[in-house]
């Protein structure tokens, strides 16, 4: 097992007092032979903002992706609101959940992809309303007037009939970002969103994403590799490395003292790295 | 030789290109229907489908289109099964040219990033709704080119029926020579022309139809 070096309690005072939005509960994933995440157990607690740290490789975007149902996890469980993911009980044992639970769950979970994926062949604007229309049954003209808030929040309403072509990367980004918000999920993630951006479009999108954290009540997983951006809207930060959470607790422990030799040298190399 | 012929031929190949489309339009639509079967077939989660869609895609691919025309027509009724000439001509066409159409349909949808599926998953779409809105729209777009090639293969491709007694462009043709030897440059001519200008129109269509389903898009 591993033992995270500042604990649970010490990290998250609330995620004691209040179901968890997300358990894993010693989560492992291997892609053949690799193993990527080796018995991970993390609580996100409603409304929780937690940053997830780590170098390339170590499992980081794999958190995420399983939480997602983009992969399947090798073992253990995830829980979203008290309810298994992945699995079913049926007589008291765990059985693999069909497509039909997966859609019930993921319906709390949102994300926004390193790479956008913005549907190509829809405007901006249906990019925001075809899922809320054909996914939650909203009217035609409640999801028309929820993207455009949801736009305004951005700072794109006026690229509403535009076609993703027509936009920059940062502005791509805000619009997955509406996109997702539109379906109000319990729970956001965001896997390292400004990774494929020039570095003059990322503050763009930083903003946007700080603004959304500061509104409050939607749990985020927010998987970067800006520091600061982590330190600013994280209220826990974990870090990972080799497939484990190798230390976890608020930001200006994490930054300010770390305490495993693994993440010291990580946070130097990415000084030294600037 | 005959300085007038091209008018005195034109009426009955008329009447033959008016054949070959009709055996064109039929068997397109079919083509259609079948490439997007056996493309699905191809990509289905259940193995025995997989088989055999893949079997059926490498039979028709693998032999002549001429021997399945003569097989259908001349010796299914041997076996007791009788097809009238143009149902055994469109049957012929529409599995050979649906088989090379799978491919197509298959390597388009599978071209479509996969984070277009993913994000689509993230919003919690369901498979039907994934496949629907987001894949085939952009799949589509990529088949056209493709499929507006195959359907001039196709086009070309319905000549072959005369050999089974259906009265098309190339019929036409080449009963009119058998009237008029010497005239067969004018003949063959005026065949090959309307040929032509029917594959023209088609690729006006197909182009016209790019447009459409990319517009906005880079």
């Amino acid at each position: 097992m591993n033992m995270p070096l500042a604990t649970k309690e010490e990290a998250t005072p609330a995620a004691g007092r209040l179901t968890p939005v997300v358990r894993y509960q010693n989560i492992s994933k291997s892609f053949g032979d690799l193993q990527i995440l080796d018995g991970i157990n993390l609580d996100i607690a409603p409304g929780e903002k937690v940053a997830v740290i780590g170098p390339s490789g170590s499992g980081k975007t794999t958190l995420a992706r399983l939480l997602m149902t983009l992969e399947e996890p090798t073992s253990g469980t995830i829980e979203v609101d008290g309810e298994l993911l992945w699995h079913k009980r049926v007589k008291g044992k765990l059985v693999r959940a069909n497509e039909k639970h997966l859609h019930r769950i993921r319906g709390n979970i949102g994300m926004v992809f390193q790479h956008f994926n913005l549907f190509p062949h829809l405007t901006i604007l249906r990019n925001c309303t075809e899922a809320p229309i054909h996914v939650l049954g909203m009217p035609k003209e409640e999801a028309r007037e929820r993207a455009v808030e949801m736009l305004r929040k951005v700072g794109l309403e006026d690229k509403k009939e535009a076609y993703p072509s027509q936009l920059s990367g940062g502005q791509k980004q805000r619009v997955a970002i509406a996109r997702a918000l539109v379906m109000r999920p319990k729970v956001m993630l965001f896997d390292e969103p400004t990774s494929a951006l020039d570095p003059e479009l990322v503050g763009e999108v930083l903003a946007v994403i700080k603004e959304i954290a500061r509104e409050g009540d939607m749990a985020m997983l927010l998987i970067t590799h800006e520091m600061e951006f982590a330190s600013e809207v994280a209220d826990r930060v974990v870090f990972t490395d080799g497939g484990k959470i190798v230390e976890q607790g608020p930001p200006d422990q994490i930054f300010g003292d770390p305490q495993s030799p693994r993440l010291q040298s990580f946070l130097t190399r990415f000084r030294t790295k600037r | 030789m005959n300085t007038d012929a091209g008018a005195g031929f034109l009426a009955p190949l008329m009447s033959g290109a008016g054949m070959t489309a009709q055996i064109f339009a039929y068997s397109a639509v079919l083509t259609i229907v079948i490439a997007f079967l056996a493309g699905f077939g191809r990509m289905s989660k259940y193995a025995p489908i997989r088989i055999a869609t893949a079997v059926y895609v490498e039979f028709f691919r693998g032999t002549s289109l001429m021997i399945q025309l003569f097989w259908l027509f001349f010796a299914l009724p041997l076996l007791g099964l009788e097809l009238t000439p143009l149902a055994a001509g469109l049957v012929a066409l529409a599995f050979n040219y649906g088989a090379y159409g799978s491919e197509i349909v298959r390597s388009s949808i599978q071209a479509v990033p996969k984070g277009q599926v993913e994000a689509a998953i993230a919003l919690n779409m369901t498979p039907f709704q994934r496949m629907k809105k987001i894949v085939l729209p952009q799949a589509v777009a990529m088949m056209l080119p493709a499929f507006g090639n195959l359907l001039i293969e196709l086009l070309k491709g319905t000549s072959l029926v005369s050999l089974i007694t259906l009265a098309d462009l190339t019929f036409k043709g080449m009963l009119l020579r058998t009237f008029d030897i010497s005239s067969t440059p004018q003949i063959l001519g005026l065949v090959l022309i309307m040929y032509f200008v029917m594959a023209a129109v088609l690729t006006l269509g197909v182009r016209l139809l790019e447009k459409l389903v990319t517009a906005g898009r880079a």
